[in-house]
């Protein structure tokens, strides 16, 4: 479904990721481990087209990506919802669902309405300010958010980072029926035990290379990759 | 009460209400200026010959059709949607693909553009200077606090809140307002969520350009429709952006309500300095409050 083949992505004149590639199969929760720093938001941005790879290449469904603007490449079937959240403060909850309606031509699978009952605390908020809301809560909405644009893969960068355990739970718990419903996730985590829990399969990435990838049961019997590359 | 205290006491409530009717064209002009510069973050600088692009189009529109009332409302139409055709053209033609360049840039089309707009003025008009006069109904005075006032004026005043009316309704109340709210302060993350971030930048540009035309075709009636026009809007229209809080159209109209009031004001108190007074008023707030009255979106 996706593939990334040997990007190279920078900022400005600092090279950042080297050679990465990676694979998502449909169906499948695909995570992208890695220590703080080791590439793996601008690896998302990347495949977004923010930052646009300077080399090598994205497939989406064997489309290529290249040269495709962030917005083309959402309407196609990514959901983006990034490590810093990025809610629209000044929006009430309601308001940053409703601007991204209608985005993509696809058969709509999410409504405002379906999400609220899918993330119920959002409900009663829903007519209160984006940038009030508790760090669980925005994490909720830019879920959310995504989700409104009906993805066929979702770029989930860290959504646990910074939260609660109850909260983190949760979130767990919703990702996870996510996943049942049939959704292809790319998860970018530094917290292992979470992300080892939901995905099929996982790619270790340190200093913008991919220093591993296998399966989870592999990964977990592979102390030397863990212990190098992740914290235990 | 003696005479003389009853007549400066209406003469005041008097020159309140010249001043707010003089804030409803700053506001107007100002609010276009601040949204633009608000969602698409460029300073146009070209506003100001927006605006007297839209007056000179309403004398030529109104004269075309016998300068006749029914000329006049039609011009009050022509001219903005002529401003907002002709800020359209520039803006898919040329400014959209500067977006990605740096502010500098961006800054010197604009620039360029007062240029190329002064000298169509130019070209189109001449340098006399023109006048209008505002259809028969708007004519003449009423008498308000005892003291005649021009009927012109009331209009302008009771259109301030209309205006200000259907900027909220845009704003707050329909999708591409909201839209523009979000992108005015993340637009890298409006694109992500698969909007077409220059589709709306471009509409934005089109309504705040509209909104100079409309500035410029309400004063035409009140004033000499000149060359230079621009430059005196383009500055006070900056001044009441700052004052109000960059990017904030609720901003801008409080900034038109300092600037509107004090130079009426002015005017009662010390006519030869009364231009002195809006930007004293601008100084001191801005000394209180530098970046604005109102939360600014930079
Ligand atoms: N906007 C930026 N400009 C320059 N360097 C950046 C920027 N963002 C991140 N980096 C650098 O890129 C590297 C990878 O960062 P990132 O992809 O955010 O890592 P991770 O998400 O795995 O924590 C880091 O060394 C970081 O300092
Ligand atoms: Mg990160």
């Amino acid at each position: 479904m996706l593939k990334v083949e040997g990007i190279h992505v920078y900022y400005g004149l600092s090279h950042i990721l080297f050679e990465v590639s990676l694979e998502v199969h449909p169906g499948e929760v695909v995570c992208l481990l890695g220590r703080n720093g080791a590439g793996k938001s601008t690896t998302m941005r990347g495949i977004m087209g923010l930052n646009p790879p300077r080399q090598g290449k994205v497939l989406f469904e064997d489309q290529d990506l290249s040269g495709k603007k962030p917005f083309e490449i959402a309407r196609l079937g990514l959901g983006y919802v990034p490590d810093d959240r990025r809610v629209f403060a000044d929006l009430t909850v309601a308001e940053n669902l409703d601007i991204v309606e209608g985005v993509s031509k696809r058969k709509p699978q999410w409504t405002r309405d379906r999400l609220f009952e899918f993330f119920p605390p959002l409900a009663p908020i829903a007519h209160r300010k984006a940038g009030l809301l508790s760090g669980g809560e925005q994490q909720m909405l830019t879920i959310a958010r995504a989700l409104m644009t009906n993805p066929k893969l979702l770029l989930l960068d860290e959504p646990t980072e910074g939260l609660a355990p109850l909260v983190v739970k949760t979130l767990e718990e919703q990702i996870s029926s996510l996943k049942e419903a049939g959704l292809t996730v790319l998860l970018a985590e530094q917290n292992q035990k979470m992300a080892l829990r939901l995905s099929d399969r996982a790619y270790v990435i340190d200093n913008g290379s991919i220093r591993y990838h296998g399966t989870i049961q592999e990964l977990r019997e592979n102390d030397e990759v863990r212990r190098k590359y992740l914290l235990v | 009460m003696d005479f003389a205290a009853n007549l400066t006491l209406s003469a005041l409530g008097q020159q309140i209400l010249v001043g707010l009717s003089r804030t409803t064209i700053l506001f107007i002009v100002a609010s276009g200026l601040s949204l633009v510069l608000g969602v698409l973050r460029i300073p146009n600088l070209a506003h100001g010959s927006l605006y007297m692009i839209g007056a000179f189009v309403t004398y030529s529109v109104a004269m075309a059709l016998g300068g006749g009332a029914f000329g006049f409302w039609l011009a009050l139409i022509v001219a903005p949607v002529l401003v907002a055709a002709v800020s359209f053209a520039v803006e898919r033609g040329i400014f959209r693909h500067l977006y990605d360049r740096e502010h500098l840039m961006l800054l010197l089309f604009t620039f360029s553009l007062t240029l190329v707009f002064n000298d169509m003025v130019k070209l189109i008009w001449g340098a006399d200077y023109r006048s209008l006069s505002p259809p028969e109904v708007l004519k003449g005075f009423v008498t308000i606090f005892g003291l005649p006032f021009p009927r012109y004026n009331l209009f302008l005043l009771m259109l301030g809140p209309v205006v200000a009316l259907g900027l909220w309704w845009l704003t707050n109340r329909t999708k591409i307002g909201k839209i523009a709210r979000a992108a005015a302060v993340d637009r890298e993350m409006v694109g992500a969520v698969g909007i077409n971030v220059s589709r709306v930048f471009s509409s934005v540009f089109v309504i705040g350009c509209f909104l100079a035309g409309l500035g410029g075709a309400l004063v035409a009636p009140t004033q000499n429709i000149t060359q230079g026009m621009d430059h005196a809007i383009i500055i006070e229209t900056f001044l009441i952006i700052i004052v109000g809080g960059l990017g904030n159209i609720w901003g801008a109209l409080l900034g038109a309500l300092i600037f509107g009031l004090t130079d009426s004001v002015g005017i009662l108190i010390c006519p030869q300095f009364a231009i002195v007074f809006p930007y004293a008023a601008v100084v001191t707030v801005l000394l209180v409050r530098p970046k604005g009255l109102l939360k600014s979106t930079w």
